[in-house]
């Protein structure tokens, strides 16, 4: 079941785009009155199959700029439910500026301009009535510093809970949380301490542990080893498998090796240059397809020049 | 044709590391030039403390305290002053605090940054270094006459709440812009609305350097005199002020120095007026004392 796009490598040129991982089923609009609303509870689940994968996220020609930079151009894929997909690329490639437009935190600076579309089991993510701040409490977000909260370790964990109003029992989401972050018996006697005091993968696993207070189905992990050693990051991929069971992963990295190890799916995005005189880059994708395949028989050149170091 | 390394011009592979002789006697003089520098402002400082010590150590007593003032200079006390200056310490402090604060969260998490905006910032740093005695005469002409609050301690209050407030924003915005951006961005990714990150997050974070600011620029709206001398602070006054009785006339001790050392008497001038001034300071050191405390215990948790 091999499922692979590919650019041909024609940088001066509109990217002709053979798009077999596009589902079959485009064709229904959103529901209008959609369950993005602040006050409606359901979300609009989907049922429908792509290629035997539920998809989560379908994009169409998305493209970033920021002011009239382009950042990232054209990008079309789509990602599957309880599957981790990896983006990798050089540097200034725009992956992580991609992963940012899935949950919009580029709608938080004030320069960034998002064309093209995305859709959230076939919402348009980006529709007028589609709440910001909701749609971050459904796609949670790990950031490639850890950024626990300057508080102790339970309250990090209660935040999302308490602006969220869930009717929850907070004790017992702290508790929760940490178990599936598998950093409980390292904390549980010291709830109470600031999270300050964790060493950084452990501060790493509490991030983790604070998406998954507000139950998202969605977690982005922008770079999230960047900052560890080698064992903390072996603890972070142990848990991401272990979390992939219930939830949808995408990860950035610049760890070909860990996208090797963690995912399903690898993207392999580059960076190209506007014009000859004019060093500003900008992204494009240049082939998704299972891990499997991107790394044993890529279909274009310059993913393989990249995944075999000649590049990068 | 290959340069062998050795004999690049320049490059010196022997001899020892002494400094060239120039580099050592001009390194030396500068410090000793920046030395004596800070020597002068130190020295300035040291004799006005000693001479103010010397003149007024005398003249401190509890009475001093409890006392109000007197014709005569060994009944004469500073009570009216001192509780002038707290009363007016707490009020600025809850009017200046939630202005100043709320100002600059508006200014550091919400505002657009535009052209406008900046006009804003701008100004806002340049009323930081308007002399006091503008905010006096705007005290006199907009509290005084025009709201109509006469020469009474609300007046005071606002004033010296003018003259802090721009740097108490100043202060906060910086408190603000300190706190990393990732922690907003860990508030915004679970889902809590941009006010609620400022509020529960950001502000609880940046709040000992806010303190720290407000403290200080408290110190320095109780060590004012010309704002409130022009806003209808009185010199002589025989009743104690109360926060709460806000359309009372008031005074301050920087207002009783000024009165003790415009009497003709010596005792006043440099007697009473030097021990009103130690209060003055140790009311200052001690704020100062609270800010530096609470700035460090914040560097310590950070």
């Amino acid at each position: 079941m091999d499922q692979r796009t590919s650019t041909e490598p024609q940088p001066k040129s509109p990217p002709i785009r053979l798009d077999t991982d596009t589902p079959a089923t485009r064709t229904k609009q959103p529901p209008a009155g959609s369950a993005w609303s602040k006050d409606t509870g359901a979300g609009a689940a989907s049922d429908r199959k792509a290629s035997g994968h539920d998809v989560v996220f379908q994009t169409r020609d998305v493209s970033v700029h920021y002011g009239s930079a382009p950042a990232l151009v054209n990008v079309s894929l789509s990602i599957r439910q309880r599957e981790i997909t990896a983006f990798i690329g050089p540097s200034g490639c725009g992956k992580s500026t991609f992963l940012r437009c899935f949950n919009r935190t580029n709608d938080l600076i004030p320069s960034a301009r998002i064309t093209g579309r995305i859709d959230y089991h076939l919402q348009d993510l980006y529709a007028k009535d589609v709440d910001a701040v909701e749609v971050r409490r459904r796609i949670g977000m790990v950031f490639q510093k850890p950024n626990p909260f300057p508080k102790s370790i339970y309250d990090n964990l209660t935040f999302g809970p308490k602006v969220n109003r869930m009717k929850v029992d907070l004790d017992e989401v702290v508790e929760t949380s940490l178990r599936r972050a598998a950093l409980w018996d390292e904390v549980k006697n010291k709830l109470k301490q600031n999270a300050y005091s964790l060493s950084g993968g452990q501060q790493q696993r509490l991030c983790i542990a604070r998406a998954l207070t507000v139950d998202p189905e969605v977690i982005l992990m922008d770079e999230p080893c960047s900052a560890l050693d080698p064992i903390a990051t072996a603890h972070i991929e142990d848990l991401m498998r272990e979390l992939e069971n219930d939830y949808t992963i995408v990860i950035v990295t610049h760890n070909m090796q860990q996208a090797a190890r963690v995912s399903d799916r690898t993207a392999f995005f580059t960076a190209e240059v506007e014009s000859e005189n004019d060093d500003r880059r900008f992204g494009r994708l240049v082939e998704i397809g299972d891990t499997s395949m991107i790394f044993s028989n890529p279909g274009d050149r310059r993913t393989e020049d990249y995944i075999s170091g000649r590049f990068g | 044709m290959a340069v062998a390394t050795s004999e690049r011009p320049g490059r010196q592979t022997s001899g020892s590391f002494k400094a060239p002789v120039g580099n050592t006697v001009r390194e030396k003089f500068t410090q000793l030039v920046l030395f004596l520098a800070t020597c002068v402002a130190l020295v300035v400082l040291a004799t006005l403390l000693i001479d103010i010590f010397k003149d007024g150590v005398g003249g401190l007593s509890l009475d001093f305290l409890t006392q109000y003032t007197s014709r005569i200079a060994a009944n004469a006390g500073i009570r009216s002053g001192l509780t002038g200056t707290l009363s007016l310490m707490v009020l600025v402090a809850l009017m200046a605090f939630p202005l100043g604060v709320g100002a600059a969260l508006y200014l550091e998490e919400f505002a657009p940054k535009n052209r406008w905006t900046r006009l804003l910032e701008t100004n806002i740093n340049n009323l930081a270094g308007v002399p006091s005695i503008v905010y006096g005469l705007l005290g006199l002409s907009v509290f005084v006459f025009f709201v109509g609050f006469g020469r009474s301690l609300i007046t005071g209050a606002l004033t010296l709440t003018l003259l802090v407030l721009p740097v108490v924003i100043v202060a906060s915005r910086e408190a603000l812009r300190a706190v990393p951006r990732e922690i907003r961005d860990g508030g915004l990714a679970l889902g809590a609305t941009p006010l609620q990150v400022a509020v529960r997050q950001t502000l609880p974070a940046a709040i000992p350097s806010i303190l720290t600011g407000m403290i200080l620029s408290l110190s320095r709206a109780i060590g004012e005199t010309a704002p409130i001398l022009v806003a209808g602070a009185v010199g002589s006054r025989r009743a104690d002020n109360e926060p709460w009785n806000l359309s009372e006339a008031y005074t301050a001790i920087p207002i009783q120095i000024f009165d003790f050392v415009k009497r003709p008497q010596e005792e006043f001038q440099i007697q009473v007026a030097s021990a009103a001034i130690i209060v003055l300071m140790t009311l200052l050191l001690f704020m100062n004392s609270a800010a530096i405390i609470i700035r460090n215990r914040y560097a310590r948790n950070g």
